[in-house]
């Protein structure tokens, strides 16, 4: 949802500020260092801020250590005692009652088709609005995109619901079908900014060595939008595999459900089996979380390049 | 006597765009597919829906068309005007708290201190995980663990679940939505703070301004762009709840914490769909008219990021 569900305001395309989306800023990383060599750090401030990590740090501990208790220790109720003997079977039984392999295979399908269409879609889109930009019909076309980033799901939810029962995909296929329909106006508007900043000069001479307008986009604007493209992909990936709203409504066969879907089978059945809840609540965050700790500079970067792009 | 070339020129006078490049076709490909593929999947079902809202459809079978019966009704159903007020106070306070905090912690990140990295990294985590999967762990904290603890030092307002509370299960749900929608907020504000020049800081410091005073006076309208942007984004989302509601109350106590977005839902299971696709086309104008407010109220206040 609403994850830095991030859709920024008024993305288009500004004549007036053609270095708005500059590609070569320099990572915000490198900024920091910089500003930070004036004086000494702060000890203070430092272990504030530490102590402020933990809101994040132990709810993900309790996870790990909930998961790893046996069940009479789980049932005890103490969450922050940490697990003692070490017991692994909550896996297997988690892995088991949500068909794991199943369901991470059903939102890595989802997720990939939803970030390889919404990067494919938008970017040709964005190109074409991009260098017609003085045609009101490609100018409109932007417009008539951007007016639906006030239109959310819960709002055409009922009739996307009927509707693509009635198309036949009411399945897995039709969440990722909406999850690139929800995600083209940001992506488009992205794209279309980062285009203003390429200047045409590279096109324009391709074009007069005989490069057709399909093949200047593959060979030089599609390498150019490279730095966009993980954002616009970083942004999709997130929005697509972390989303409940959209799987749990629109996929009418429990047995095709996302990761985040199935784990409501431990909210009534397992109620008490917390060590097996808690187990599979890990596997299903565990992905994102080790994906982001080894990219976690890439991710940062990628996200904050879309979120500065106003 | 030979007539001139005409050049038409329009009311403006400006020569029409009779010489203009022609708009390659290829790029009408390049555009039909995302045109297609948007306009079937949301605004003609948006349209579809509100056409029903003027009927009596209950989401199979037969129909007719009633009017606004459906509207007139809305703004006497109890259910539905209190699922207004919990989403509209639950996103004006959780947008408070998010931004507060993530400006916060955006200034101390941005500040001289150790392992910013590090904690940079530990602060953005949230950002990855799934809202729904993450509430189901902050259930458990909430209605068993902190209960729990409570009992055991004999603090007698929280031994009871506060999920389980009709008049406390909302801050619970603000809490966790703030936990996980803060790093979004915070690396806006990090970029925004990065991008004032140091020199600023150094000339109020040297003219004696205070920490808090720099931080009114030069920082805040510096960045009051950014402010704007993840105070108009956080509450179109924030309007939309669903996700940590349902993992954590269900809606309940009673109806206590129901949103805007589950009754709308429940018109699918519950047999009133064109009811609540009323109640959709009221929300949809409701969620436009405060992105604008918001704009309107800030704009001429604040420079463009």
């Amino acid at each position: 949802m609403t994850a830095p569900t991030g859709t920024p305001g008024p993305v288009l395309p500004d004549p007036e500020r053609p270095d708005a989306a500059r590609p070569d800023r320099p990572a915000p990383a490198t900024r920091t260092r910089r500003r930070r060599r004036i004086g000494a750090p702060s000890l203070p401030l430092t272990l504030a801020l530490a102590a402020a990590a933990l809101t994040v740090v132990v709810p993900l501990y309790v996870t790990v250590a909930m998961a790893l208790k046996t069940p009479a220790q789980a049932a005890d109720g103490n969450a922050f005692a940490p697990p003692w003997p070490l017991d692994g079977h909550s896996f297997v039984t988690a892995w088991r009652l949500t068909r794991f392999p199943v369901s991470f295979a059903v939102s890595l399908g989802v997720a990939a088709a939803t970030v390889l269409g919404t990067l494919l879609l938008s970017s040709l889109a964005a190109y074409a609005i991009a260098r017609n930009w003085d045609r009101r019909r490609f100018r409109w076309s932007a417009y008539y995109l951007l007016a639906a980033m006030f239109l959310p799901f819960p709002v055409v939810a009922l009739p996307q619901i009927k509707l693509t029962a009635l198309l036949g995909i009411d399945n897995p296929l039709g969440v990722a079908l909406l999850h690139i329909a929800f995600q083209l106006s940001f992506s488009v508007l992205l794209y279309s900014a980062y285009l203003r900043s390429i200047p045409p000069e590279l096109e324009e001479n391709a074009r007069i060595d005989g490069a057709t307008t399909g093949q200047i986009f593959r060979r030089i604007v599609l390498p150019l939008l490279g730095p966009m493209n993980a954002t616009v992909g970083i942004f999709a990936f997130l929005a697509s595999w972390n989303d409940f709203m959209m799987p749990s409504l629109i996929t009418a066969d429990p047995a095709q459900q996302t990761l985040p879907v199935v784990q409501y089978i431990f909210q009534s059945k397992f109620g008490t089996d917390y060590n097996t809840a808690f187990a599979s609540y890990l596997m299903a965050m565990a992905p994102t979380v080790l994906v982001y700790l080894f990219a976690q500079r890439w991710v940062i970067s990628g996200v904050t390049r879309g979120a500065v792009k106003q | 006597m030979p007539v001139p070339a005409r050049v038409d020129r329009g009311v403006t006078g400006v020569p029409r765009r009779t010489g203009r490049r022609r708009v390659e076709p290829v790029f009408h490909w390049f555009l039909l597919p995302t045109l297609l593929l948007f306009t079937v999947l949301v605004p003609l079902p948006a349209l579809v829906g509100i056409f029903y809202s003027f009927t009596d459809y209950v989401g199979f079978g037969r129909w007719s068309f009633t009017g606004v019966t459906n509207y007139r009704a809305l703004f006497t159903d109890p259910a539905v005007l209190d699922a207004y007020k919990f989403t509209l106070g639950f996103a004006v306070v959780t947008v408070i708290v998010t931004q507060v905090v993530a400006l916060a912690l955006a200034l101390g990140l941005t500040s001289r201190i150790r392992f910013a990295t590090a904690l940079r990294t530990v602060f953005v985590v949230p950002m990855v995980i799934s809202a729904i999967v993450i509430s189901y762990v902050f259930n458990y904290l909430f209605s068993t663990t902190l209960p729990d603890l409570a009992t055991s030092v004999g603090f007698g307002p929280l031994e009871q679940s506060v999920l389980g509370d009709p008049h406390l299960a909302w801050i619970a749900i603000v809490l966790v939505t703030a936990w996980q929608t803060v790093p979004g907020s915070l690396l806006i504000y990090i970029a925004g703070l990065l991008s004032v020049p140091g020199e600023l800081y150094e000339a109020a410091a040297l003219d004696g301004a205070s920490p808090w005073r720099r931080f009114r006076s030069v920082t805040l309208p510096l960045i009051a762009g950014f402010v704007l942007i993840n105070t108009v984004l956080g509450v179109k989302g924030y309007l939309n709840a669903y996700d940590v509601i349902v993992a954590l109350t269900g809606g309940g106590p009673g109806t206590s914490t129901s949103s805007v977005a589950m009754r709308v839902f429940s018109g699918y299971t519950g047999g009133d769909y064109a009811y609540q696709m009323a109640n959709a086309a009221v929300f949809f104008v409701l969620t436009v008219l405060v992105s604008l407010l918001q704009v309107l109220a800030t704009r001429g206040r604040s420079p463009r990021p």
